[in-house]
């Protein structure tokens, strides 16, 4: 009934806001309505931080034109009296995809049949990911359905984009009119420029394939756009074009995650642009970093459900992290509030745009102050669009976009009358309804039945009771009339009695038409009886009883393992070890070893302890950290495998500082690894050269002023010799030789346009293979066949530089001379072979023989499970080969380290480096040997002790956790299924299976 | 046309390769006494200074060196480690050669229901896989089909033989079923979150499998001849001639699996997996089913996991009494299994008594394989089936071996490995 009558008044409206001036009119009359619609005696916010008491607001098409304590109202003037009520300025999404149809897309693996790796369009950039030419407009259909339900939550305006590809294109800023034209509510058609890391679904184009690469391309696309701007570039190009000209609006970038939120905003540094970051939800556990990249958020508040955890079973899949971010995510916004960050918010994301207000008041409940939400949704987004004048508040010349409200906005009882979209009015609820609350008596049939009706008028509750018998019962009230059905007295069947009745001003009577249960009509009467004063009383003491929800503390990581304080370099001294110094001194019996201010300070006998933590090592070894040559733990990414060359990515913009694995490698006695790019392509990506230190964030794991290092790859994984792909040049060995024959003599090329002084083109590519033409950057290259191992070494002996790192290298020990001469390192495993054709001459003897050629050997993983065991896969080359075991440790710690050139501050325990250390309880090249305590920079990461008491934290907060889930699920709250997460992968994921 | 270049040339590789296989080793001919060494013996003791004497392939005496009596040639191990030969069970070796390469491949067969398939005769007593399983005391294996609702049936063989039927110590011991996994992943390229969730189907597939133990009851009990491999194959499933192997991983499946045995009176049970067995140690222990356990090597499978988890599950088991053995199934299970005995090694450094240890790898195995009349420890009657380390064989670092025995034949410790070690030594002069 509610609905028939809103859309009569949409008809009636129509006619007359319609039409244009200039339009010709042949369906009668030609009209113009200049009246004005007053409203007075509200409450008039006109900013979340002002308000007018008894206020007056003139509105005339569509526009406000006079607000104020004592506005004058014109003569021709509709009044209507808000005394009482509300009156705040509707709210603003500055991120939907509203009317906007996205691609659907063709799915499946990318990798599938022979993958494109051209561009579809012409004209264009040549990626088809970068969309900067899309006009959300060409492809909006305003969709009243959807804006009839932004409008009930509030909303007057929404900006909107085509949410596809890398760079999306603008977006449009549109007015929820529904009665208006399509000129009349389109405030703006290049509202904002939008931009994420996910790739079009409109083209199959194959780069690119990772997050790191998608980077790696945005930064590009700044560069070429510059470049283009400049006028260097003779053909046409759409894509850059439109680009250079969105440059001046916002730029709205999407992200699922913080990380990726700080992801974009170095992207967006490198451009010199600041993003407006669409945030993940999870910010409030890094709210220093997210406060340091200086950018706004627009948050979504789709608050997880929680886990349905009655099955135990499934509830093991549910990690402490994931059921810690149910508790914790709805402090996001209060989190932000607190470190003045600014934020809009977004119903983006939610399931169902009702949940917005719902959601709004659980933020405010964790903290949220009720005037930043509004701020969030009204200010804040306008000033974000730039439209701080137009909307988002009550001014004059600003749109007429308001809500009228029973309270004040967000408060526990309020409820939202009317919304006003450029003039025209949208009923929500009936403000005109009247109180119906109360006990009344009524007098039907010469029974007498006790009606109680609570709850507020827009949504009452009843309960009907005879003498002690309480009645099934429900109410409807709408429209000033009022239905009860409730269940006759005879509880052996079950029978309806109906009863029907208009409301009139006074209320303390209800008179009206029921229909018994035997179907005879008659007629009631309910008479309201006076109100106790206690009744009051009592829910006013149990909003106070209302508890604060408990928040569990955030930890770093912020899931299991995490420390409540970052570890802190100790003073500590090391009593009676065996220290494997890896250095002249050898293995040195019965040692101390002083640790201060995260380096090695002192070795010897006797060493006084001064005021450090004294640790007994008595029958315990000390060796330096283990250094991982090859791992692919703690990033977001590995392989972006849409080029056969990928220089222009680093695995630096991709460390995933929360992986699970890093503490998992420090219980391995793991202190430093490479994390190396995939061997999808021949020339892979940069790496990254980090300390596991676990809690920290990911720019503080990278290495200061890190060895500069690069991803090459020979052989069947290059080739794509093991999967159905072949469409990409080099699919022999013989091609691989020419691609790194063309890029070096491309990246030569490029140097010397560079070095002429005339304008070039920067290329992030190029830029990498210079530096390693000029021996700032090392390669280490996964291979492992004789013929490619020596082809690499003569390609790199003709360009003038030295390969540093040959990894893998199972073939090592046939060329190990050439090697040697060469001066490479080989970083190998210590048994692996046979799982693919290039491996059936892997022999274990490898680091041996290499080894006794004089070529620096490691020991590395490329295993996340491997890692935890290096020191024993070390131990292998004393059983193949007879090594010894001081060189043996070495080919886990200081050859390593050598090889990664980090030699000057880790791999041994020389005075002057850095403490990173661990305590084994054995031998530690011996099986039966374990981590106790692992070091970095004097920072204690890993303790079994520690670790003992962590577990049984862990335990204990999540069978709290698990408590609350269970609670939250009996009072009728939503669940989600208990799910399992995996870390983030991208497609590269397939191919990062193959080694 | 490329297709077929490759498979000449591999063709042609393998040939050329044949020559490189170790010869096994002749029949033995003399009584051997292995002297001062201490003996491992597989069951949780050792014996000091022993001495240990076998003839025509069978260990006749075992004890100290002061009350053994040496026969024929004496081998002085002293302070060097004897060893019962390690059993690798639930493996694919001699069955795949190159993982990367079909055409080496014959671990599994397409369909689901595949009890008839059997492994026995495809496997490839020449693999080069198979030899160096040996310089690390890996001297007996099962082989395993893999894949399908039941995979087929297994054999078990020991790993210096000229062929199949050489090599063979228990043609058919078992049938390999998968357990249907009550959690399934997400399919990332639809765009599903890529974690787990409940498998929907889960009781739908246990019923599907109980339907197939139903028919094949039925077809077998039927007086008429029936004619259906599938079915005839679960016979000795059923009379408990043959091991039934479910592989099975987490609590609640592992629970099913006792509640469908016990269902269907299904005897001779044997869980392989069992990655959360350690959840339900009570439970297995009444229904007397042994695991071989999911490879000690391996990262948790949950995050809130301990670190060591894996490190520590067979210990638990141990102490709480079920029958546990190794396995080492998984990434690169054909190449890594000569590391067993380090799993052991690790299984050791985790609480579990080093004795013990090496009972997880050595008689446990044999008993759960029903191969331990004849293997598993160093007892008379047993096969000679041992081998000399010069140090504790269970870890890397002292794992080298100086002999190793199989049935009392003494076998090279000589791989491909080792050939090319030396070839490449000789090549550089060292």
């Amino acid at each position: 009934m509610k609905k028939l009558l809103v859309s009569l008044a949409v008809i009636g409206v129509c006619m007359s806001v319609h039409a244009q001036e200039y339009f010709p009119k042949n369906d009668g009359v030609k009209t113009t309505n200049s009246n004005y619609t007053v409203f007075t005696n509200a409450t008039i916010h006109t900013t979340p931080d002002e308000f007018i008491n008894k206020g007056t607001l003139v509105v005339q098409k569509g526009k406000i034109v006079a607000v104020g304590k004592s506005a004058s109202i014109p003569k021709n003037s509709v009044v209507i009296d808000l005394q009482g009520k509300h009156i705040y300025p509707s709210f603003i999404d500055p991120f939907t995809n509203f009317g906007i149809e996205p691609p659907k897309g063709g799915g499946g693996s990318p990798y599938g049949g022979n993958p494109q790796y051209g561009p579809s369009r012409e004209g264009h950039y040549w990626n088809d990911h970068i969309r900067a030419e899309i006009n959300a407009l060409d492809h909006f259909k305003y969709d009243d359905k959807k804006a009839t339900e932004y409008i009930k939550e509030g909303f007057g305006a929404v900006n909107t984009h085509m949410p596809d590809g890398i760079v999306r294109g603008t977006g449009l800023l549109v007015a929820l009119n529904n009665e208006g034209s399509e000129g009349e509510r389109l405030i703006s058609d290049r509202s904002a420029q939008f931009l994420s890391f996910e790739k079009s679904k409109e083209s199959k184009q194959l780069y690119p394939t990772s997050l790191m690469g998608a980077m790696a391309l945005l930064k590009q696309v700044y560069l070429d756009a510059d470049w283009y701007s400049k006028g260097n570039v003779a053909t046409k190009d759409q894509s850059l074009e439109a680009f250079i000209a969105n440059k001046t609006l916002p730029q709205i970038f999407e992200t699922d995650s913080r990380i990726n939120g700080f992801r974009a905003d170095k992207v967006g540094g490198t451009g010199g642009v600041q993003y407006i970051i669409v945030g993940g939800g999870d910010e409030y556990a890094r709210i220093d970093k997210v406060k340091a990249t200086n950018a706004s958020y627009i948050l979504p508040l789709d608050f997880p459900d929680a886990y349905d955890v009655t099955d135990p079973y499934a509830a093991n899949l549910v990690s402490l992290g994931d059921m810690k971010h149910w508790n914790q995510a709805p402090t996001n916004p209060a989190a932000l509030a607190k470190n003045g960050i600014t934020f809009s918010i977004t119903a983006h994301k939610l399931k169902k745009l009702e949940e917005l207000q719902k959601n709004i008041m659980k933020a405010i409940e964790y903290g949220l102050d009720r005037k930043t939400a509004i701020k969030a949704l009204t200010t804040v987004p306008a000033q974000l669009l730039g439209m701080g004048d137009q909307l988002g508040t009550l001014k004059n010349g600003a749109y007429a976009n308001f809500l009228i409200t029973k309270d004040e906005l967000f408060t526990k009882d309020n409820v939202i009358y009317e919304n006003w979209v450029q003039g025209s009015k949208n009923v929500i609820n009936d403000m005109n309804i009247k109180e119906i609350k109360g006990e009344y008596d009524i007098t039907l049939a010469s029974k007498t039945y006790a009606l109680s009706i609570s709850g507020t008028a827009e949504k009452p509750k009843a309960e009907v009771k005879q003498g002690d018998l309480k009645l099934g019962s429900k109410i409807e009230y709408s429209n000033d009339w009022i239905n009860l059905t409730f269940t006759d007295t005879d509880t052996t069947t079950t029978k309806y009695i109906r009863l029907i009745a208009a409301v009139k001003d006074n209320t303390d009577v209800l008179t009206g038409k029921a229909i018994l249960a035997n179907g005879a009509e008659t007629s009631f009467m309910a008479k309201k009886k006076p109100a106790t004063a206690d009744s009051k009383d009592k829910k006013d003491n149990k909003d106070k009883d209302e508890k604060k929800p408990e928040v569990v503390p955030v930890t770093y990581p912020n899931k299991a393992y995490g420390a409540a304080q970052l570890p802190k370099a100790e003073t500590i001294l090391f009593k009676n070890a065996t220290v494997w110094t890896n250095e002249a001194d050898g293995v040195l019996q019965e040692t101390d070893v002083l640790v201060k201010d995260g380096k090695i300070a002192q070795i010897g006998k006797n060493l006084s302890a001064g005021g450090a933590k004294v640790i007994d090592a008595t029958g315990k070894h000390i060796t330096a950290g283990i250094v991982d040559e090859h791992s692919h733990i703690a990033a977001a990414a590995i392989n972006e495998a849409g080029h056969n060359s990928s220089a222009e990515v680093t695995i630096e913009d991709v460390v995933q500082p929360d992986d699970i694995d890093i503490y998992r490698n420090l219980a391995g006695g793991v202190t430093s690894i490479q994390i190396l790019h995939g061997s999808a392509n021949p020339i892979g990506g940069r790496s990254a050269i980090i300390k596991l230190k676990w809690g920290q964030d990911a720019d503080n794991l990278i290495y200061s002023n890190t060895p500069k290092f690069i991803k090459f790859a020979l052989g069947e994984n290059v080739k794509q010799s093991n999967w159905q792909s072949f469409s990409r040049f080099p699919q022999s060995r013989m091609g691989v030789e020419q691609v790194y024959m063309d890029y070096f003599s491309r990246a030569r090329a490029y140097e010397k346009a560079k070095k002429s002084g005339e304008p070039y083109r920067k290329d992030i590519e190029l830029e990498t293979l210079v530096e390693i033409l000029n021996g700032e950057r090392y390669i280490s290259c996964h291979s492992y066949v004789q013929s490619e191992i020596n082809m690499l070494m003569k390609v790199a002996e003709s360009f003038g530089f030295r390969v540093n790192t040959f990894t893998h290298i199972l073939e090592g020990y046939k060329v190990a001379d050439k090697m040697a001469a060469h001066g490479v390192g080989g970083s190998t495993f210590s048994d692996w072979w046979a799982y693919k054709y290039e491996v059936n001459d892997a022999i274990p003897y490898n680091a041996a023989i290499m080894h006794k050629e004089g070529v620096t050997v490691a020991i590395n993983s490329d295993d996340a499970e491997m890692a935890r065991r290096l020191n024993q896969e070390a131990a292998k080359s004393v059983k193949y080969g007879g090594i010894s075991e001081e060189d043996a440790l070495k080919f886990v710690t200081l050859n390593p380290a050598k090889l990664l050139h980090i030699d000057d501050r880790v791999g041994s325990i020389k005075v002057g480096k850095d403490a990173d250390l661990v305590l084994w309880t054995d031998h530690p090249l011996s099986i039966y040997s374990k981590a106790e305590k692992t070091l970095i920079e004097g920072a204690v990461y890993f303790d079994l002790e520690k670790d003992k008491a962590m577990r049984q934290s862990i335990a204990q907060q999540k069978n709290k956790l698990a408590t609350m889930m269970l609670e939250a699920k009996n009072s009728g709250l939503k669940t989600q299924p208990a799910k399992k997460k995996e870390k983030q992968r991208f497609e590269c994921n397939t191919l990062e299976t193959i080694h | 046309m490329k297709h077929i270049v490759i498979i000449i040339t591999l063709l042609f590789f393998s040939f050329g390769e044949v020559a490189a296989q170790q010869t096994p080793a002749d029949k033995q001919t003399e009584a051997i006494s292995i002297v001062g060494a201490t003996a491992h013996i597989g069951d949780g003791s050792v014996i000091e200074n022993s001495t240990i004497v076998f003839e025509n392939g069978k260990i006749t005496a075992i004890g100290t060196k002061a009350s053994t009596t040496t026969k024929g040639k004496v081998i002085d191990a002293s302070g060097k480690h004897v060893y019962p030969g390690i059993i690798a069970p639930n493996t694919t070796l001699g069955l795949v050669e190159i993982g990367a390469v079909r055409a080496t491949d014959d671990d599994s067969e397409i369909g689901l229901y595949n009890p008839h398939v059997r492994s026995i005769i495809a496997y490839n007593a020449e693999s080069k896989i198979v030899e160096s399983m040996r310089p690390s005391g890996v001297l007996i294996a099962q082989t395993t089909p893999r894949g399908g609702r039941i995979s087929g049936t297994s054999s078990i063989v020991q790993l210096d033989a000229w062929n199949w039927e050489d090599a063979a110590m228990k043609i058919d011991d078992g049938i390999h079923i998968n357990w249907p996994n009550p959690f399934t992943r997400g399919r990332w390229w639809m765009g599903e979150d890529p974690g787990y969730k409940p498998n929907k189907k889960y009781t739908e597939q246990i019923t599907e499998l109980e339907d197939f133990i139903k028919q094949a009851k039925a077809t077998i009990q039927s007086n008429e001849k029936a004619y259906h491999l599938p079915h005839m194959a679960m016979k000795g499933a059923f009379d408990g001639t043959q091991n039934l192997y479910i592989h099975v991983e987490s609590e609640k499946a592992i629970l099913d699996v006792i509640n469908f045995a016990q269902k269907h009176s299904l005897k001779n049970i044997v869980i392989v997996g069992g990655d959360e067995a350690y959840k339900v140690t009570a439970q297995l222990k009444a229904a007397n089913i042994p695991v071989l356990l999911t490879r000690t090597h391996s990262t948790p499978n949950f995050e809130d996991d301990d670190y060591d988890q894996p490190y520590k599950n067979a210990r638990i088991l141990f102490d709480s009494g079920v029958l546990v053995g190794l396995q080492n199934s998984g990434q690169m299970e054909r190449a890594n299994a000569r590391n067993l005995p380090f799993q052991a090694g690790t299984v050791a450094a985790h609480g579990l008594d080093k004795e013990k240890a090496l009972q997880l790898i050595t008689l446990n195995n044999a008993k759960i394989l029903g191969i331990d009349t004849m293997a598993g420890t160093l007892a008379v009657g047993k096969d000679a089936t041992l081998f000399i380390s010069e140090g504790d064989a269970l870890d890397m670092r002292t794992n080298q071996l100086d002999k190793a025995y199989i049935q009392g034949r003494d076998i090279s410790l000589e791989s491909h490995h080792t050939k090319l070690w030396k070839r490449y030594s000789k090549k550089y002069g060292k």
